[in-house]
């Protein structure tokens, strides 16, 4: 990757007294998203503009509905808000989401990460449209994607026809649920992944290999290690997304209470029953939930950005 | 990329041709054996083929089954039409107002320093954690009768719940963070450098905007709509809470597919699906292509850069 020198010159031209040499010192920055680099003084304009437009906006569309939850739980008590969240239902859907999210971020880690490294290292043909369609999760309505499976896999489908012999049902099983949960983290690890891979040093693997390394060692102590971060990263994405999808989940899981629902089916049924407290206080916990993975992503993410810098530097 | 592979040592898996100029050697000390390459491709090709490219067809397979007059029979048909021009509706509204907002985020995060930059892009991203669910629920919260803001709508007669106002802001909410996202890390990577220049030539600031900024960004901004749009004709678990699934009014395309298939209206359904899975194909495409031509300015870019920032 080329590398490039941070500004200096420029802006200490608009403003001869900004910064001292040691600011002004040459700055060896990767191209990536994550270069910042401080600008001495407000020169362009549009600032108050853009940022009370952007505050508004976000006021407006994000923070106000969303602190409408906060509000909502506060009509409960707390023992009622107990026991909406724990009520044995409610703990049911929380074990199958929370499980299933966590064995389909697994799969897409071993899975994804297989076919993030065929994408780098090797050259078959039509790479290039099976690395576009690598992303079609994203782009799929997720009701597309459910119908899809679900026909797929119920006992006549084109895949479980030959899954029912063998006594595996998928199709309106918690394993239905799985399968629907691997397909929309399936990006994930994939895309946080090969970035990585390509930025790995084929030198480190070569000195490794010249000092007697097997092809097998290197990969454990030299391109394993380098991976990691950005593995983990993946697989939090992949499991935040997993907990709260709902479009693919509802047609293929079958929605049995206490076997095969959600939780977020679950907040559906009780705002359809109009318990909008006992909806609203699951949403709670889900949302809390959300926030500390987003935290952790973020952790993980800085953590990444510093060994992948590390690693150059 | 180094990752040059001999093709006559893949011969065996897959026929590949060496691009000509590439040198076709392979350091061998970091390749793996060919049995390793075949069963790892394999394994890579087994697993996207089960979750990819086998429900991709089966969209299409199972709205074509019954022949081609039945396909556009089903989309033709009133109730799927209205759903069309609902969704159509709904992005031509969604997108661009987050458009906007995408450009004045990224203008505010990437030209300026100012404290709780931090916290301001976590907010941002704030709707991507959230499940689709409860982006529908705190509307409901919102408008609906028992809302805050019911009993005077009611009052003054005024329907957002379970009408199109509803469905726009749900879409609104979950496609918030599309455009910003792209537009920020490509803005702080661009500098402002040559809008300092512009402005330093006596240009003012819409002016310096116009044609300097957004000529930069033009790719990005496109590909932040393209996902963005994506996003909000395909939205479901957020549109189908607020949306009170009102046949012919209040159905957009997506909820239109789960009443057909729950109708076991499979055909219909499938073949209303498949307008989604082409629109998912196309924005694929343009999102390629895109990102090649990103790729291509962003290289443009760092070499002008270097040319100009020789070391004296």
């Amino acid at each position: 990757m080329p590398l490039y020198r941070g500004r200096q010159t420029a802006p200490c031209q608009l403003q001869p007294d900004a910064g001292t040499d040691k600011t002004k010192e040459v700055r060896v920055l990767t191209v990536s998203l994550a270069i910042v680099s401080k600008p001495p003084q407000r020169v362009l304009p549009g600032f108050r503009l853009s940022l009370g437009f952007t505050l508004l906006y976000l006021t407006l569309i994000v923070l106000i509905p969303l602190s409408a939850i906060f509000l909502k739980t506060f009509t409960l008590t707390w023992a009622g808000f107990v026991d909406a969240v724990t009520s044995p239902r409610v703990m049911a859907s929380y074990r199958l989401t929370f499980g299933a999210s966590l064995l389909a971020a697994l799969v897409n880690v071993v899975f994804g990460g297989i076919v993030a490294w065929v994408l780098v290292r090797y050259k078959f043909p039509g790479k290039r449209i099976v690395d576009a369609l690598v992303d079609l999760p994203f782009a799929l309505p997720t009701a597309v994607a459910g119908i899809a499976l679900t026909t797929l896999y119920s006992a006549n489908g084109w895949i479980g026809r030959y899954l029912e012999p063998l006594g595996i049902k998928v199709a309106f099983t918690p394993l239905g649920v799985l399968i629907a949960l691997t397909f929309i983290g399936l990006p994930f690890v994939v895309r946080t992944v090969q970035p990585v891979l390509e930025d790995t040093e084929r030198e480190l693997e070569e000195a490794a290999a010249s000092l007697g390394a097997s092809r097998l060692q290197t990969f454990a102590k030299v391109i394993f290690p380098t991976v990691f971060p950005a593995l983990l990263t993946g697989f939090a994405l992949a499991f935040a997304r997993a907990t709260g999808e709902y479009g693919s989940v509802v047609f293929i899981a079958g929605n049995m209470p206490m076997v095969s629902e959600i939780t977020p089916l679950f907040i559906v049924t009780k705002l359809e029953q109009y318990d909008y407290a006992g909806a609203t206080a699951i949403a709670v916990v889900m949302l809390v939930v959300s926030f500390l993975l987003l935290l952790t992503i973020n952790l993980l993410q800085a953590w990444a950005r510093q060994r992948g810098r590390a690693g150059k530097v | 990329m180094s990752a040059i592979i001999s093709a006559a040592a893949l011969v065996n898996v897959t026929p590949v041709s060496v691009p000509r100029g590439e040198p076709a050697y392979a350091p061998a000390a970091t390749l793996e054996p060919v049995w390793v390459r075949a069963l790892l491709i394999l394994i890579a090709f087994a697993f996207l083929t089960l979750f990819l490219f086998v429900p991709l067809i089966a969209v299409f397979y199972e709205g074509l089954r019954k022949g081609w007059d039945v396909y556009v029979a089903a989309i033709f048909e009133p109730d799927a039409w209205s759903a069309i021009k609902l969704t159509l509706l709904t992005a031509l509204i969604a997108v661009p107002l987050n458009l906007v907002f995408g450009v004045a985020a990224a203008w505010t995060i990437a030209k300026f320093e100012f404290r709780g930059k931090n916290i301001l892009l976590t907010l941002i991203d704030l709707p991507f954690s959230v499940s689709p669910v409860i982006s529908g629920l705190i509307y409901v919260l919102l408008f609906g009768l028992q809302g805050y803001f019911g009993p005077w709508l009611r009052a003054h007669d005024i329907k957002i719940l379970f009408a199109v106002p509803g469905i726009v802001l749900a879409t609104v909410f979950v496609t918030f963070p599309f455009v910003a996202r792209e537009l920020i890390p490509l803005m702080q990577s661009q500098g402002s450098e040559e809008e300092e220049a512009a402005l330093v030539l006596g240009a003012s600031g819409w002016k310096t905007f116009w044609h300097v900024t957004l000529p930069n960004i033009k790719w990005g901004l496109l590909y932040g709509v393209i996902l963005c749009n994506a996003r909000a004709m395909g939205e479901f678990g957020a549109v189908s809470v607020v949306s009170g699934h009102i046949r012919g009014e209040t159905n957009t395309i997506p909820l239109q597919v789960e009443i057909l298939y729950n109708e076991f209206n499979i055909v219909g359904a499938f073949a209303v699906a498949s307008l989604l899975a082409s629109l998912a194909l196309v924005t694929l495409a343009i999102k390629s292509f895109i990102e090649w031509r990103l790729h291509h300015q962003l290289t443009a870019h760092q070499a002008a850069y270097a040319l100009n920032h020789q070391p004296s």
